[in-house]
């Protein structure tokens, strides 16, 4: 049941925790890989050893300026803070974090639909470490002990905060897809949901349009774009049902479980941490120079958004229309094959009709263009076309190479002309009655086409080629 | 040569010590062998040593003299023995802090510091005894036991680097290292009669100091003369890129400008650091320490460091403030002392209760409350305005002179005992020394002859952000006045 069908509003804010891809963690050189060893990836700076000190990263700031200006925030100076609270994952028990001074405030992203999500500010932050509870089901209270991994804990994440924009699972999943494609195309991260490389935290209220906001409760544990939508769905309802029961919302911090589907109580607000922030000694602002900032912005690639557009405007489609395939990245591929004299519908029908497989990215563009440029000249049928394209991506292999080993190539439009010609010849009945106006006689002549080539040749180029001929025949028409 | 209180004295500065093994006149074993036989006669009496490094010390002197027999030239503090503070970590040797809750923790690495000392030819002889987390004033918080002041052995060395001054006061080493975060080599360097030097914050690298209050601590070295508290300040100087509050600036020169004199330098003794609470004994050496400069050619004057009254208060917010943080690590979940119990938050409180002695838990308590939602503007956020004030009014003084002159501490060594049944008293110990860890300003404690019962009585010379080149002429001179 979705919550607008009831006369409520669902309202969301998303947190969203983001890996940087640098090869080592934002205080210490150590490597910042995913999937090493145990406790392989550590040092006395990154386990908080006594007396080691923190030495800010300069490319995880880079990124996390690529991340502002990519959400189009304002990147300010700014200062890190500590903070404050016991947990055995954190090496300090303080997080380094930035706090009222973060690197980038007051941005956007703009959904493929157009509307707009407000950035309210993406800081930079170190991550923790990993406990795994051992016995009693991995649940913290039932296990005989625990094992800690501080692989990753220095970790650099950019934390982006959004403005509590979004009234719908379906625009929270839109979000956060577009906010990884945006992370994946600037490089800034791999932002994989299933590796804990890009993690959402859900601010979920409901409240009757018009009204003011209503209590949140935060839900966290959303390890995929689908727990998201479901979490947040059954979280309005959840919490409709209370209200519409006359109870109140209590704010909360509130644990997806993906095996029920139901979201439970984590710890209530009286619960909650007094952070004791306070600006970290250890470390010097961050105050990137113009110049700096110039040169990220320089270097930053054209985003999702942007590409769609464009990509659009080449292909007269639309941004909605063409964003699966800026979404497996092949509008470059696209692009360049237009450039190189294809079709441009065709080039991206395929692009997003037969060109989801691994790879095709790698696609040689003039290949994909002369591929194109066969199927249009009907040397090549749709679904021939589709075939040689599979073998392209698989081998490299120039489409003329395939068709031929395929034995596609017999359907070049001269084979093509050639057969008709002999089927004419063949049934001279049937082609007189054809061009006294009898259609049906097109029927044995395709027939035999469609037999001397193996069943080859494409329908619609046999009728337009006999059409051809009719029209250029002499006699009675 | 004698040393502090007339006992017999250190076996020869520390540039001597250098000069004559990198010539070959003396083996580095030898020298070692000395001051061991030295720490062996007296440490029992005094508990100078949390932990005493012969054998590692008798390696790196026979590897020295090989070294040296080789035609290598290890450095300026060849075959030096140096003591360190307990909370500067050394690689495979026990660093605690003095704490129960770090007993037993070997660092799997060294603090620059002591890697630069390495480098330089220096020998680490032992770790010296502290106030637990250099939390205190008079080495008497320790969970080793209190260190004695070699002066006077019923009293205290004072603190928190209680244990390095004394040793180089009893001649257990010619140098020490030590760490200041409101007084910590100064005021015991006064109380034991010896050098003590709190350099610009930043110019010596943090890494590897186990921290108290970051924003305040520095190291520094203790020395029983000028010239070696320069030379150790010299190789241990510079900047670090392991610790991102390091200077960017080369180590000073410092032995070049020794002999400089104070002709026509400004000097103003701070009119704040000699009034109420101030012993007459002191103030009369503070002010005989100003004559001293006035007749070697300084100009002399008296000035006004407002502000500086209101250090004290501002430190022990900031500081427990840093410290509740700082040692929030100690958890009991990764290194050092833990106590069982049922979940991991009752083991968090249970190693914490039975690891940390009072005085710490007084601080790391004061300073959660410092921070606390709702009270940090109130406690933190105003401390940290009036430690804006402090530095405004200090540039405001060193525009008008060059150095500054205050007492090192209000009184001279105190008993056992006499302050730790009231904490405040034992704060009011170090106001003098205060204001220079919030300025992060360099500020130096040279001995200045004595009070009663034979007492050293140290004085304070202060300058502006690495201004230590000038500090150091007026120490020297004042050095020269006392001889
Ligand atoms: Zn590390």
């Amino acid at each position: 049941m979705s919550a607008t069908a009831t006369g409520w509003e669902t309202v969301v804010g998303l947190e969203v925790h983001c890996e940087l891809a640098t090869a080592t963690k934002l205080f210490c050189a150590c490597p910042n890989a995913f999937g090493a060893e145990p406790n392989t990836n550590v040092c006395p700076v990154c386990l908080g050893l006594p007396g080691s000190l923190p030495v800010l990263n300069e490319r995880a700031v880079e990124l996390a300026m690529r991340i502002g200006q990519a959400l189009h925030c304002t990147v300010k100076p700014s200062i890190f803070h500590r903070k404050n609270y016991f947990y055995p994952d954190m090496p300090k028990d303080y997080q380094i974090s930035q706090y009222d001074e973060p690197i980038n405030v007051d941005g956007y992203l703009e959904l493929p639909d157009g509307t707009r999500v407000g950035i309210e500010r993406a800081h930079l932050e170190e991550d923790t470490g990993k406990t795994t509870h051992v016995g009693g089901g991995g649940r913290i209270h039932e296990a005989t002990y625990s094992l800690v991994d501080y692989n990753r804990a220095g970790v650099p994440l950019v934390e982006i905060v959004a403005a509590p924009d979004i009234r719908s699972a379906d625009a929270a999943r839109a979000y956060v897809a577009e906010l990884r494609a945006i992370l994946v195309a600037i490089g800034a991260s791999d932002a994989r949901m299933e590796e804990g490389s890009l993690r959402v935290d859900a601010n979920v209220s409901v409240r009757r349009p018009g009204e003011p906001f209503g209590t949140r409760c935060e839900v966290k544990n959303l390890n995929s774009l689908r727990s998201l939508g479901r979490a947040i769905e059954f979280e309005a309802q959840r919490q409709i049902t209370l209200l519409e029961r006359g109870e109140a919302v209590v704010q909360q911090t509130r644990h997806w479980d993906e095996s029920d589907g139901r979201t439970h109580t984590l710890r209530s607000k009286e619960e909650a941490y007094d952070y004791r922030y306070f600006p970290e000694p250890d470390l010097v602002p961050v105050a990137p120079p113009g110049e700096w900032q110039d040169q990220v912005r320089a270097l930053l690639p054209p985003l999702p958004a942007d590409r769609r557009a464009h990509l659009a405007a080449v292909t007269g489609s639309t941004p909605a229309g063409v964003a699966l395939v800026v979404e497996r990245g092949l509008d470059g591929l696209v692009l360049a094959a237009v450039a190189a004299g294809a079709d441009p519908e065709r080039a991206l029908t395929h692009a997003e009709h037969n060109l989801s497989m691994e790879g095709a990215d790698r696609l040689d563009p003039a290949a994909f263009a002369r591929l194109v440029a066969m199927e249009v000249a009907g040397e090549l049928t749709a679904t021939q076309a589709k075939a040689v394209l599979v073998d392209m991506v698989e081998t490299g292999d120039p489409p003329d190479d395939i068709a031929r080993a395929r034995g596609f190539e017999a359907m070049g439009s001269d084979a093509l002309t050639a057969a008709v010609d002999e089927a004419i010849a063949a049934d001279p009945d049937a082609w007189a009655s054809y061009c006294g106006g009898n259609e049906k006689a097109k029927g044995a002549l395709v027939g035999r086409v469609m037999k001397a080539t193996r069943g080859q040749a494409d329908g619609k180029a046999v009728t337009a080629l006999l059409e051809e001929r009719r029209a250029a025949a002499p006699g009675p028409a | 040569m004698t040393g502090a209180g007339g006992r017999p004295g250190p076996r020869g500065p520390a540039h001597e010590i250098a000069a004559a093994v990198r010539r070959g006149e003396r083996t580095a074993a030898l020298v070692v062998d000395e001051y061991l036989e030295a720490i062996a006669a007296r440490e029992e009496e005094l508990h100078a040593f949390n932990v005493i490094t012969a054998e590692r010390a008798r390696e790196a002197a026979a590897l020295l003299d090989r070294r040296v027999a080789a035609g290598d030239d290890p450095g300026p503090l060849a075959g030096v023995p140096v003591a360190l503070k307990d909370n500067l970590c050394t690689r495979g040797v026990p660093t605690t802090c003095s704490s129960r809750i770090l007993a037993g923790w070997k660092p799997p690495y060294d603090a620059t510091v002591v890697e630069r000392l390495a480098a330089a030819g220096a020998v680490v002889v032992g770790k010296t005894n502290l106030d637990e987390f250099a939390m205190g004033s008079s080495t008497e918080h320790s969970a080793t036991g209190p260190t004695r002041n070699p002066v006077d052995t019923e009293r205290v060395p004072g603190g928190s680097s209680g244990g390095s001054a004394a040793a180089v006061a009893a001649g257990f080493a010619p140098i020490a290292l030590g760490s200041d975060t409101g007084g910590s080599i100064r005021q015991p360097a006064a109380f034991c009669g010896v050098v003590g030097v709190k350099p610009t914050y930043g110019r010596v690298s943090r890494y590897g100091l186990v921290a108290f209050a970051s924003s305040l601590d520095q190291i520094g070295p203790f020395a029983t003369t000028v010239a070696d508290a320069a030379l150790v300040l010299e190789v241990i100087a510079g900047h670090d890129p392991l610790d991102s509050t390091s200077v960017a600036e080369p180590a000073p020169d410092l032995l070049r400008v020794l002999d400089d004199g104070v002709a026509g330098l400004r000097v103003g003794v701070v009119r704040e650091l000699l009034g109420e609470g101030v012993d007459a004994e002191v103030v009369e050496r503070t002010r005989a320490a100003a004559e001293a400069l006035d007749a070697a050619g300084a100009v002399v004057d008296e000035v006004s460091v407002p502000a500086a009254a209101y250090g004290l208060s501002a430190y022990y917010l900031i500081a427990p403030a840093e410290a509740s943080s700082n040692l929030a690590r100690y958890d009991g979940v990764r290194y050092g002392l833990r106590v069982d119990a049922a979940s991991t938050a009752e083991m968090n409180v249970a190693t914490r209760t039975e690891g940390f002695g009072d005085e710490v838990k007084r601080r790391i308590m004061l300073g959660t409350y410092a921070l606390s939602a709702g009270y940090y503007d109130a406690y933190y956020g105003k401390a940290q305005r009036v430690r804006t004030l402090i530095i405004r009014d200090f540039d405001a003084a060193y525009e008008r002179v060059d150095l500054l002159l205050a007492p090192t501490t209000p009184t001279t060594a105190f008993r056992f005992g006499d302050k730790t049944g009231d904490p405040l008293s034992m704060y009011l110990s170090d106001v003098c020394t205060i204001p220079s860890n919030l300025s992060g300003h360099p500020a130096m404690s040279v001995p200045f002859g004595f009070g009663a019962g034979g007492l050293p009585i140290g004085v304070q010379v202060l300058a502006p952000a690495l201004g230590e080149a000038a500090m150091f002429r007026a120490a020297a001179v004042l050095e020269e006045a006392i001889k």
